[in-house]
């Protein structure tokens, strides 16, 4: 890092020792000095905000595998005395957590994968191609990422209750649009139109990153005779390995972290959003009879064990998700600079 | 082929929109005319019938509701754009301090990297719901209990407060950092992305242009302030707008607009709310864009 050697030493000191050859060493002591200094620092920050980052996870690490009797040991600091794995099995049943998990990662994964598959078609014809009313398009794109999803709310779900491509499905049956609401289609048919959680911003990714691709390329494939679909699908996809982790990776996280849609659409689905957010008051009501105490016996639930069994929950709750980053995030933390982001 | 007998030209514009189709047709069909939907929704009463549903038209009653009527849609407006004027630039001082910071080369970087993006992972709206529903109904987390025991370790905020007015500094700033500091967590925790942004306008700076200014003597200080800041300056804009969209996810003023047309049905008032809001944002965009690129140098 460069430090300026001549600030970081005190004048003082300066004047007292003659001869410019001690005085040029000693600014170079000095500045190591500086250096060092800087360095711990710099370290020392680092440390503190990752500190604050990961406390609440380690927290509920520490509340995963405590047994209920540490509850009321005040000795106890973050690291427990007796381990048990109960919380663990009882927030899993609380939440029905395999099925909901292989749910809802399938569903994330279908929505994500069609998302990023329109939105780089997207990018790229914004990129590539300039045609009449081109520019007033992509200035559309930008639009929807301006529009709050809260205005587009009511017409959605009405859109939804009673869906139907311009009047068709009516004229054919007769009958007044199919409710999709609380089936997948509402987010696949959003996500495959280029419309879902944040699709503006992903175009825009995509077409930055494609028009700052050489030209070259496509027009010798162009001369090879390569088709558009060809060269979009055999050159310019496979060179676009970096932003499109960055929106799988996005699209995927928003997408499982969401809840404004899922409620809005799927309210009574089983996905991994909608639990944990009713994940207290479940617990709250679960817990008496998980424990072995009949429905009606008036037995309440201690509110520090629930507020244990839903910290454990949400650790369940956001586990997949830090696997995933933990095996992507080479790619991705290396590679930000060239994923478009920026142009 | 059919397309033999087209002009180079023609063709390039058919595989365009060819490429934009899922978009077009996702935008006119879930996008405009939910909008214009929205808009008429927002001028009329709205009655949900089996299978469909009737309007009658009211005029501006339902702006005149939500904004004079409402109990609390004016005063939960105002609140939370004054939070995001806030916010905007504890986020941004923020995420270009950091991004400085992680962009030197120090060993373990990748690590604190891979650290501090985490936040843009767990950034989730259920959690962050189920932690508070956790605090108001079961009297705190199952760490209330340590902290209340006096294990937890607890920061006295007060004694900084009394600190900084024996400086001098002038009470509205001193709150100001307070405030910066009691929300560390959020600051941090919503700024992932704007890191990110800017980790990569700084990754795009040439190195040369550094060297230079060390040749001629600039100090650290002085290379961030003539060279890293202009030249990330434009991200500045996106980052500016990004954390104000950002804001419309977890805001206050979405939960009414939701509860508002879901829980008591009033559809278009709901509309009338959401258009309101749309309007006031919009206005703010149009400001800060208008201010902010008037003094940003593009390279």
């Amino acid at each position: 890092m460069a430090v300026d050697p001549s600030r970081s030493i005190p004048s003082g000191i300066g004047k007292l020792r003659s001869g410019e050859e001690r005085s040029i060493r000693l600014k170079k002591a000095g500045g190591k000095a500086a250096d060092i200094l800087y360095a711990v620092f710099r370290y020392a920050l680092v440390v503190g905000i990752s500190f604050i980052i990961l406390y609440p996870i380690l927290l509920k690490i520490s509340v995963a595998f405590k047994d209920k009797i540490d509850l009321y040991d005040p000795t106890i600091f973050v690291v427990p005395k007796h381990y048990t794995l109960d919380n663990i099995r009882m927030a899993m049943q609380i939440m029905d957590y395999g099925p909901l998990l292989a749910n809802t990662l399938l569903f994330v994964a279908v929505t994500t994968a069609l998302t990023t598959a329109a939105c780089a078609l997207a990018g790229y014809g914004f990129a590539r191609f300039s045609f009449p009313g081109s520019n007033l398009l992509f200035a559309l794109v930008i639009l929807t990422i301006l529009v709050p999803t809260s205005t587009l709310m009511v017409p959605m779900y009405l859109h939804f209750r009673s869906f139907d491509l311009f009047g068709l499905y009516e004229r054919m049956s007769g009958r007044p649009g199919v409710n999709l609401l609380n089936t997948y289609w509402p987010s696949i048919i959003t996500a495959a139109t280029a419309m879902g959680l944040k699709a503006g911003l992903f175009i825009y990714i995509f077409r930055q990153f494609f028009k700052g691709m050489p030209k070259e390329i496509e027009e010798a494939a162009l001369i090879d005779g390569a088709g558009g679909i060809r060269t979009f699908t055999g050159i310019m996809l496979p060179n676009a390995i970096s932003p499109l982790i960055t929106v799988i990776l996005f699209s995927f996280v928003w997408q499982y972290n969401d809840t404004l849609y899922t409620s809005l659409f799927m309210s009574e689905s089983a996905l991994m959003p909608l639990k944990v957010a009713s994940l207290p008051a479940q617990a709250n009501q679960l817990i008496p009879q998980l424990m072995g105490y009949a429905s009606n016996s008036g037995i309440k639930s201690d509110p520090n064990h629930v507020a244990m069994i839903v910290d454990t929950g949400i650790l369940l709750a956001i586990a997949p998700l830090i696997l995933l980053y933990l095996a992507v995030q080479r790619y991705f933390v290396e590679s930000i600079e060239r994923s478009g982001i920026i142009g | 082929m059919k397309t033999v007998g087209m002009s180079f030209r023609t063709r390039r514009t058919l595989l365009g929109l060819a490429f934009i189709s899922p978009w077009l047709i996702g935008f006119l069909l879930l996008f405009a005319a939910p909008l214009i939907q929205s808009l008429r929704f927002s001028f009329s009463k709205l009655s949900i019938a089996p299978g469909g549903y009737g309007l009658e038209p009211v005029g501006w009653a339902n702006f005149k509701e939500s904004l004079f009527v409402h109990a609390s849609f004016n005063r939960v407006l105002v609140d939370s754009i004054a939070q995001m004027a806030l916010n905007v630039p504890m986020i941004l001082f923020f995420s270009l301090f950091t991004a400085t910071l992680l962009n030197q080369k120090f060993r373990g970087r990748a690590l604190a990297r891979s650290v501090f993006f985490l936040p843009v992972i767990l950034a989730s709206s259920a959690v962050a719901a189920a932690e508070s529903a956790g605090l108001i109904n079961l009297m705190g987390d199952a760490n209330a209990i340590e902290a209340s025991s006096g294990a937890g370790v607890s920061y006295n905020i007060l004694s900084m407060v009394r600190m900084l007015s024996d400086v001098g500094i002038p009470a509205a700033f001193t709150d100001y950092i307070v405030e910066a500091i009691l929300r560390i967590y959020d600051i941090i925790s919503s700024s992932g992305v704007q890191i990110l942004i800017f980790l990569a306008a700084l990754q795009s700076v040439p190195g040369s242009m550094y060297e230079v200014a060390r040749i001629e003597g600039a100090t650290a200080y002085e290379s961030f302030w003539k060279i890293t800041f202009p030249m990330v300056n434009p991200l500045i804009l996106t980052n500016v707008i990004y954390t104000i969209i950002d804001s419309f996810a977890g805001s206050p003023v979405t939960k009414i607009i939701y509860e508002t047309a879901f829980k008591t049905q009033n559809f278009g008032l709901s509309s009338a709310m959401a258009w309101l809001y749309t309007l006031v944002v919009g206005i703010l965009l149009i400001v800060i864009g208008w201010v902010l690129s008037r003094r940003i140098h593009y390279n």
